[in-house]
């Protein structure tokens, strides 16, 4: 029970860790992807920024969105960012969404004393072109999923999620495969249910759409208060 | 390089100021791509595990800071006569929050190894990667597959050398070598054990109360399926931690095949109308 009337001595230590709140959503169909991600950034009572995105364009066919502490999100850009470029170098070839997926859990794990307070999920095309999301928690356990919440709001979320996109509960139910407009429709409705019940949710919302096309972007406001 | 290590004769090309025992690096080095000992970063002058208590355990350590890790599991394995039976959960949580309720918890190390995980789920992911990668280079150094013995014993060198820092791994590394069927058992603290029978994780002890009320040596395989379904359903049914679905491997002699995967909820409705 947290005591309400503590009046003894306090240490305060240094902490390297802070929440900046922030909500990353993929789902992968059948020839797309999409990473969506609020704008908003935010530290205990305060609003940082209202324009900070969470994903982050790693390759054509390949987008990461990362939540939690934004320092951390944006070391491990960088170093993910690097090392795709050493990959580049090295072997001549742009990674491959799995291969990005691997490469960021060993990362994660070589942090594995010190974590990054990061929760990531990669978006993207697999090798064949089917729609591919990787979902990972802060020290490198990943698993490709077919659609992932994550941060803030991330359990109010998924839940819905499970129902309309995984039919989980639900009898006698036509299990058609999602198309890229309900996706997108269903991402916003997603977001903008979350922006009314959580904090750290809100002022706008971008989604990364990918296809063989490339990667494509959308912007629709959200809350702001 | 593999051939350089192989002749031993490494020491004139890199002196390597890390030393084999444990980590002392406090940052990662991105450069190595073959690193001959996987470096971790570890915060200098502290101790690992009392470091990362108020971020990962308390409510409200640091003003929301709560990094959740991935962990609760219950897994089982035993042998018989046809082979070795392997059944695992499929959730993960992340403190009180479920993760996914289909997450691998069986690693197919190659077609006549296999690994399970339980506990902390980065810690196995990784770990048996790493075992992965071992195995295949003692295949491809030595023209034959790694035995079940040597496998188990590499996996609890690698993490003795973390022992202490917080690890959370308990493992069974099964399968068919030139000695026959193999279970080991490995955990965080470098404890390995062979056996006939084990279950690990947070769901063991209901797993093994209808796993050694039911077993016998001469069980056939339809039963040994039946049996390993069961103990694990059972565990998932009482355990808040284990769940989603039963997935169960059978090591025979020709290596492991998938036997199946079944959500927890279809078999409750299973063994439901069997009673009546």
């Amino acid at each position: 029970m947290k005591e309400y009337h503590y009046t003894g001595p306090v240490e305060h230590k240094f902490s390297p860790y802070a929440f900046n709140g922030g909500t990353v959503l993929a789902v992968a169909g059948e020839d797309f992807a999409l990473v969506a991600s609020d704008t908003r950034l935010s530290e205990g009572y305060s609003i940082h920024s209202r324009d900070s995105p969470k994903c982050y364009k790693l390759t054509d066919t390949t987008v990461i969105g990362c939540s939690g502490f934004h320092g951390d999100c944006l070391t491990l850009t960088k170093i993910i960012e690097a090392r795709l470029k050493m990959y580049k170098h090295s072997n001549n070839k742009n990674m491959t969404s799995g291969a990005i997926a691997a490469m960021l859990s060993t990362i994660l794990y070589g942090r594995r004393f010190f974590p990054y307070y990061v929760y990531n999920i990669i978006g993207g095309l697999d090798e064949e072109g089917r729609g591919a999301v990787y979902s990972f928690d802060p020290v490198g356990s990943y698993q490709r999923d077919t659609y992932k919440a994550g941060g803030s709001a991330s359990a109010m979320l998924q839940p819905l999620l499970d129902n309309q996109i995984g039919f989980k509960n639900m009898e006698n139910v036509e299990q058609v495969p999602l198309s890229l407009e309900k996706a997108v429709q269903l991402v916003k409705d997603v977001f903008i249910s979350a922006a009314e019940r959580d904090v750290y949710t809100g002022d706008a919302l971008k989604i990364c759409i990918i296809t063989k096309e490339g990667v494509r972007e959308e912007i629709v406001p959200l809350r702001k208060d | 390089m593999a051939l350089l290590d192989v002749c031993g004769i490494s020491d004139w090309v890199k002196e390597d100021t890390f030393s084999s025992q444990k980590a002392s690096v406090d940052r990662v080095n991105h450069f190595n791509f073959a690193a001959l000992e996987p470096e971790l970063a570890v915060p200098i002058g502290v101790d690992p595990a009392e470091f990362l208590k108020p971020f990962t355990d308390c409510e409200d350590g640091v003003e929301g800071v709560t990094i959740k890790l991935k962990h609760g599991t219950t897994t089982l394995a035993f042998k018989f006569q046809h082979g070795v039976m392997v059944a695992v959960d499929s959730r993960a949580s992340a403190g009180s929050y479920v993760d996914t309720q289909l997450f691998k918890k069986v690693i197919e190390i190659n077609p006549y190894l296999l690994g399970t995980m339980s506990g902390s789920a980065a810690d196995c992911v990784y770990w048996e990667r790493l075992l992965a990668k071992e195995c295949r280079i003692y295949k491809l150094r030595n023209k034959e597959r790694i035995s079940v013995s040597a496998a188990s014993k590499l996996l609890a060198n690698m993490v003795a050398n973390y022992r202490g820092m917080g690890l959370s791994m308990g493992t069974m590394i099964c399968g068919w070598d030139k000695k026959g069927p193999g279970l080991y058992y490995v955990d965080d603290n470098g404890l390995r054990l062979s056996g006939n029978m084990f279950s690990t994780g947070s769901g063991n002890s209901y797993a093994y109360g209808v796993m050694d009320s039911g077993y016998r040596y001469d069980l056939t395989v339809p039963e040994a399926y039946d049996l390993a379904q069961r103990a694990i359903f059972h565990a998932t049914h009482r355990d808040a931690y284990s769940g989603g679905t039963v997935n169960m491997y059978h090591m025979q002699e020709t290596g492991w095949i998938k036997v199946s995967q079944e959500d927890v909820g279809e078999l409750y409705h299973r063994f439901a109308a069997e009673k009546k």
